[in-house]
C-alpha cells in the first residue's frame, strides 16, 4: 500500500508539476495581482492592497464598451446559434439522403482557423476604394444601399461579428444535438404514432423534453463561450478592437496585458475577476433553471 | 384521442390521405432547401478563399464587382505567400509548436490517468476533485500570471515558453480515466498474478484497449494547438516564433500590402488546408470526439 | 500441492458514509486444502469467497494469519511468486490480443533463466490450448469468440505457467445453461488430467456439488462447513447450510421437541431420543414426505406437478416458513400416488361444510417423515441437534 502510494504520486508528477504552475499558482496569483494597488511590472512592487484596480476599471470606458459589445454578442449568438442549430438538426434527422454530405460540410467550420478565415469574412464584407465587396453588391441587386460592414456603422459592424459567430459555434450544437436526436429511442414515436399524436405535438410532448438536457448543456457552454469571445472579433476587425470600438472583455484583458496599451497586470486582473463573477452567476442562473425544467 | 377519431374518419375518404402525402412532399423539399442553404453558407468562404487566391492580383483590382469564377488562374499568389512573407516559418513553427506540446499532453496526461484509475493511495479522491475544480477554470484568469511568469523566466520568444503553459489539459485526464475505468477489474488482475508490472500493463494492455480515446485526445489537442491565437500572440513578437494565427494577422495588418488580397488568401488556403486534411481523413474520430466533450475556444 | 489456511482475517474498512466497524470479509479461516484436490467455495454473493480466493491468490494481504502451500509460507509472497493460474468470471481476456497472444502474455514475464525463446513460448501455449480444445482458435481475437471459448482461453491462459494453484473465481456464470454444464465437465476433466491443485468459487450449489471433492460453505466470511458434497448434504451441521443446499429447498418449519417427541406447530411428527424439550426449527428435505393417511404432518394440498420422473406435491401448512412445501415423490409409486390423488379428490369434490370447517377434510393431506431427511436445529443458534430414533 505504501510503496502503491508512493508510485502513485510518480505518475501523477508530470501533473501535479503543470497544473501547479500553470493553473493552480496563477489561480491564486490572479486574485493577489487584482488587489495589489499601482503594480509596477518592472519593479514588481506595488503601493497598497485594495479594490482600486476594480474601481478602475469599471470606470474605464474602453472596458465598458467592451462590456456592452460581448453583452449584446451573447444576447443575440447563443438563442439564434442553439435554435438554428436545432432546426438544422431536426433537418438532418428527417432525412436520409445525403444526409452524411451535410453533416461533414456543417462540421467543417469546427475545424479551421478562426483568425483565417475570419479573413474571408472580412473580404466579403468589406468596402474599399474600388470595390464595395461582394455582400454589397448582393445588397445592390435588392436596390439597398452599400454599407461598410467592417469599417463603417456600429450596428453593421456588430452584425458581422454575429454572424460570423453563429458560423464559428454551429458545427459544435449540431453535432450535439443531431447525436441527441438520433439517441432518442424510436419507440417512443412507434408508441405516439399509434396514438395518432400529431407532429406537433410529438416534437413538443417527446423530442424536445428528451433533448431538453442536452440543449441546456448548450445553452451554458454557448453564454461560456460567447462571454470569452476575442478571436472572432480580432479576425474581422484586426488587432486594435478599441480604436474599431469592437473590443470584448477577454480583448480588454488582453489589452491591458499586453500591446500598445499593455503592462498593467493589475487591471487586466481585476477584469478577468469580473469576468469570472458574470460568467459563475449566468451559469449558475442557467444551473438552476434547469434544474426546474429540463425533464430527464 | 380526438386525432384518433378525425384519422377514421378522414380514411374513409382517398382525398385526405392523398393531400397528407403531398405535405409530406412540400415539407421534405423545405428541409432540404434548409439544408442545402446552410451548406451553402458554410462552403462559400471556403470557396471564396480558393478562387480569390488563384485570381490575378491586377485582374482582382479591377473587379468592381467581384467575379463568380475565373478563367485564368494562377499560382503566382502562393508563391508570392511563401516568398513575400515568412509562411513556411509559420507553418514550421507551428509545427514544432504542435508535435511537442501534443507529445507532452500525452506524457502528463496517460500516467496521470492512470494513477487515478488503476491505483491506490492516499488523498486519490480529494486530488481528483481538485483536478475537476481547475476544469471550471477559464484560460483568461491564469493566462494573466503566466504571462508574467513566461516573461520573468525570460522565455519570451522561445518555443519553451509557447509550449510549456499549454500542454496540461484536464479534461483530457478525465476523459481518459474515465475510459481507462471501463476496463474490468479483472484484467488488471490477471496481469498481477502473471507477474506484470503496473507501467509494463499500463504500456501493454491499457493503452492498447484504450486507442480509440487516446487517438481521440491528440487530435483534439492537435486542432487547438494549430488554431491557437491568443497565447502566441501574448507570448511572441519576433516573427521568427509567430505561429500561423499570428502570421495570418501580421501578413493582414502589415504583410503584402494591405491590399493585395489574393496572396492573403493563398496564405489563408495553406493555413487551413492541414486541418481540413486531417478532419477529412479522420471524420468519424474527430466528431465522436468533440460530441464527448470538446468545444471550441 | 496442499494448501494452508491458518487464522485467516481480512478486514475493510466501512465504506458507508456514517462509518461504523471495519467488515470482515473473511473471518478466521483454519482449513487444509489436500493436494490434487478440486475445492468448491460456496457461499451466497457477498459472503466473501471471492475476497477469501484473492488471498490465496496474493492480490490481497491479509489482515492477519498465515497461508501455507505445503510447507512454505506464501503469506508475504507476492501474486506473482506464487505461482497461481487465476481464471474470472468475466473471463478477462486482453481484447486487443489475439488468443495465442492472451495465452502466451504470462509467459513473457518471466525473467532470468526462466526466460523462454519465442518458439517455446508458442509451444507452451499450444500445450495449454491442446488442453482445452481450442487450437484452431488461435490466431483469432476474444470478440470473435462465443463465451464458452473465451472461458476456455482464460483457462488455457492460467494453466500455460503450469500454475501450483489454479484458482476459479464463478468461472461458469457468465455462460448460459447448456454450455455451463459442458464447461463444468471440461474444468473437472482438465483438474484431474492436470492434477493442479484447485480452489473454485461459486454461490450455484448445484455447480459445487457436481465437480468438487470438498466443498467449504460461507457465510458473512465464516466458514460453516467443510465436508464431501454429499455429506453436506445429507448432513448439514446448521440451518443456514441445510437451507442452502439443494434444489428444490428444503422445507422449513417452526416447531419444537416435546416429551421426546418432535413436534411440527401442533402436529407430533416423529419420536426422537436423547433431546430435551426445546424450541426447534425443523427442516425436511422434498424426498423426505411420504403422503401417508395415517401420518402425523396435517398440510393442506394446493396442487400437483407431474414431471416425468418426477411428482411434486405442494401444500402449506400453518407452522411453515417460507410461502409453499414442496414435496417429491415418485411418479411411478403407485401406493404413494393413490394417496396423493385421493387428497386430490377430497380437495375438488368436497362440499364446503361451514359449521364443522374446522373438522372438515377438505383439502387436507398428510405425511408421515422419513427420519433421514428431517434436521432439526436450534431456535436460537439454529446449529443442528443430532437425535436418535431408536
Amino acid at each position: 500500500m505504501k510503496k502503491n502510494g508512493f508510485k502513485a504520486w510518480l505518475y501523477l508528477l508530470p501533473a501535479i508539476i503543470f497544473l501547479g504552475a500553470f493553473m493552480f499558482y496563477p489561480l491564486i496569483d490572479v486574485f493577489v495581482y487584482s488587489f495589489e494597488e499601482g503594480y509596477n511590472s518592472a519593479s514588481q512592487t506595488s503601493f497598497g492592497i485594495g479594490t482600486y484596480n476594480f474601481s478602475y476599471v469599471l470606470h474605464d470606458p474602453y472596458f465598458m464598451q467592451a462590456l456592452k459589445n460581448t453583452f449584446l454578442l451573447v444576447i443575440i449568438t447563443v438563442p439564434l446559434s442553439t435554435g438554428f442549430a436545432l432546426l438544422i438538426s431536426l433537418g438532418l434527422n428527417s432525412i436520409k439522403w445525403l444526409r452524411n454530405l451535410f453533416q461533414t460540410i456543417y462540421f467543417l467550420p469546427y475545424v479551421t482557423n478562426t483568425l483565417a478565415v475570419g479573413l474571408v469574412f472580412m473580404i466579403l464584407f468589406k468596402k474599399t476604394a474600388y470595390s464595395d465587396g461582394l455582400v454589397n453588391a448582393f445588397i445592390g441587386i435588392f436596390g439597398g444601399g452599400s454599407v461598410d460592414f467592417i469599417d463603417g456603422p456600429y450596428w453593421a459592424k456588430m452584425f458581422v461579428l454575429c454572424l460570423y459567430t453563429i458560423w464559428i459555434v454551429l458545427p459544435f450544437k449540431v453535432l450535439i444535438l443531431t447525436s441527441a436526436l438520433a439517441s432518442v429511442n424510436e419507440m417512443y414515436y412507434k408508441a405516439a404514432r399509434i396514438d395518432g399524436t400529431s407532429k406537433l405535438r410529438m416534437f413538443t410532448r417527446i423530442t424536445l423534453p428528451m433533448i431538453s438536457p442536452m440543449i441546456f448543456y448548450l445553452v451554458i457552454t454557448g453564454f461560456i463561450g460567447a462571454f470569452k469571445a476575442y478571436s472572432d472579433s480580432v479576425a474581422l476587425f484586426g488587432t486594435d478592437l478599441n480604436a474599431a470600438g469592437m473590443n470584448t472583455i477577454v480583448g480588454y484583458i488582453y489589452d491591458m496585458l499586453y500591446g500598445d496599451s499593455g503592462g498593467y497586470p493589475s487591471y487586466a486582473s481585476a477584469a478577468a475577476i469580473i469576468l469570472f463573477v458574470i460568467v459563475l452567476t449566468i451559469t449558475v442562473i442557467n444551473l438552476m433553471i434547469s434544474k426546474k425544467k429540463v425533464h430527464y | 384521442m380526438n386525432d384518433i377519431n378525425e384519422n377514421k374518419t378522414a380514411g374513409s375518404s382517398a382525398v385526405p390521405v392523398k393531400k397528407k402525402k403531398k405535405h409530406i412532399h412540400i415539407m421534405t423539399v423545405l428541409v432540404y432547401l434548409m439544408l442545402s442553404l446552410w451548406a451553402l453558407m458554410v462552403l462559400f468562404p471556403f470557396y471564396w478563399m480558393l478562387l480569390t487566391s488563384v485570381k490575378d492580383y491586377g485582374a482582382y483590382s479591377s473587379e468592381y464587382i467581384p467575379q463568380f469564377f475565373t478563367l485564368s488562374p494562377t499560382a503566382d499568389n502562393y508563391v508570392e505567400a511563401f516568398s513575400a512573407v515568412p509562411l513556411g516559418q509559420y507553418f514550421v513553427n507551428t509545427l514544432i509548436f504542435t508535435v511537442i506540446t501534443t507529445a507532452l499532453m500525452l506524457i502528463v496526461t496517460v500516467p496521470a490517468a492512470f494513477a487515478f484509475s488503476r491505483l491506490e493511495f492516499r488523498g486519490r479522491n480529494l486530488l481528483f476533485t481538485l483536478f475537476l475544480a481547475l476544469m471550471m477554470i477559464p484560460n483568461e484568469l491564469v493566462i494573466i500570471t503566466n504571462f508574467q511568469t513566461i516573461t520573468d523566466l525570460g522565455m519570451r520568444n522561445t518555443f519553451s515558453g509557447l509550449i510549456l503553459p499549454s500542454v496540461t489539459s484536464v479534461f483530457f485526464i478525465y476523459l481518459l480515466k474515465e475510459n481507462f475505468e471501463q476496463i474490468p477489474d479483472e484484467l488488471y488482475k490477471a496481469a498481477k498474478v502473471d507477474g506484470t508490472s503496473d507501467f509494463k500493463y499500463l504500456i501493454k494492455v491499457m493503452i492498447p484497449i484504450c486507442k480509440p480515446t487516446i487517438i481521440t485526445i491528440i487530435i483534439l489537442k492537435v486542432i487547438e494547438c494549430w488554431n491557437s491565437y491568443i497565447w502566441p500572440r501574448l507570448i511572441t513578437d519576433d516573427k521568427a516564433y509567430f505561429l500561423v494565427s499570428n502570421g495570418i494577422q501580421e501578413i493582414r495588418e502589415n504583410g503584402f500590402g494591405r491590399e493585395n488580397i489574393p496572396a492573403m488568401m493563398a496564405a489563408v488556403v495553406v493555413i487551413s488546408l492541414p486541418l481540413i486534411v486531417l478532419f477529412v481523413i479522420f471524420r468519424k474520430k474527430i466528431m465522436e470526439g468533440v460530441s464527448r466533450g470538446g468545444t471550441k475556444g | 500441492m496442499k494448501i494452508r489456511l491458518e487464522n485467516l482475517t481480512k478486514k475493510f474498512p466501512n465504506r458507508s458514509k456514517k462509518g461504523g466497524p471495519d467488515v470482515v470479509a473473511v473471518d478466521n479461516f483454519n482449513f487444509e486444502i489436500p493436494d490434487g484436490k478440486l475445492i468448491g467455495l460456496l457461499g451466497p454473493s457477498g459472503c466473501g469467497k471471492s475476497t477469501a480466493l484473492n488471498l490465496i491468490s496474493g492480490l490481497e494481504i491479509p489482515t492477519s494469519g498465515r497461508i501455507f502451500f505445503d510447507d512454505e509460507d506464501v503469506t508475504d509472497v507476492a501474486a506473482e511468486n506464487r505461482g497461481i493460474g487465476l481464471v474470472f468470471q468475466n473471463y478477462a481476456l486482453y481484447p486487443h490480443l489475439s488468443v495465442l497472444k492472451n495465452i502466451t502474455f504470462p509467459l513473457e514475464n518471466l525473467k532470468g533463466n526462466k526466460k523462454l525463446s519465442k518458439e517455446r513460448m508458442v509451444d507452451k501455449a499450444y500445450e495449454a490450448a491442446r488442453l482445452v480444445q481450442i487450437e484452431e482458435l488461435m490466431e483469432r481475437k476474444p470478440s470473435e469468440l462465443s463465451g464458452g471459448q473465451q472461458q476456455r482461453v482464460a483457462i488455457a491462459r492460467a494453466l500455460v505457467k503450469r500454475p501450483r494453484v489454479l484458482l476459479l473465481d464463478e468461472p461458469l456464470s457468465n455462460l448460459d445453461a447448456r454450455l455451463r454444464l459442458q464447461t463444468r465437465e471440461e474444468i473437472r476433466r482438465i483438474q484431474r488430467e492436470t492434477g493442479i491443485t484447485t480452489i473454485f468459487v461459486t454461490h450455484d450449489q448445484e455447480e459445487a456439488m457436481s465437480i468438487s471433492d470438498l466443498i467449504v460453505v460461507m457465510k458473512s466470511g465464516k466458514i460453516q462447513q467443510i465436508d464431501k458434497p454429499q455429506t453436506v448434504y445429507d448432513d448439514p451441521k446448521n440451518l443456514f447450510v441445510a437451507k442452502f443446499l439443494g434444489t428444490p429447498a428444503i422445507n422449513v418449519f417452526v416447531g419444537a421437541i416435546k416429551h421426546g417427541r418432535i413436534y411440527i406447530g401442533d402436529d407430533p411428527v416423529m419420536p426422537v431420543k436423547g433431546v430435551e424439550n426445546r424450541a426447534i426449527y425443523a427442516g425436511i428435505r422434498p424426498e423426505g414426505f411420504i403422503p401417508d393417511e395415517q401420518g402425523g404432518l396435517k398440510c393442506r394440498l394446493k396442487g400437483v406437478e407431474v414431471m416425468g420422473r418426477d411428482t411434486s406435491i405442494l401444500s402449506t401448512h400453518y407452522a411453515q416458513e417460507g410461502e409453499i412445501i414442496r414435496s417429491i415423490i415418485d411418479s411411478e409409486d403407485a401406493m404413494q400416488l393413490s394417496t396423493v390423488n385421493e387428497a386430490l379428490d377430497r380437495k375438488t369434490n368436497a362440499v364446503f361444510d361451514p359449521i364443522h370447517e374446522k373438522d372438515n377434510k377438505r383439502g387436507e393431506i398428510r405425511f408421515s417423515v422419513k427420519p433421514r431427511k428431517i434436521f432439526i436445529f436450534d431456535r436460537e443458534t439454529e446449529e443442528r441437534i443430532f437425535f436418535s430414533t431408536n
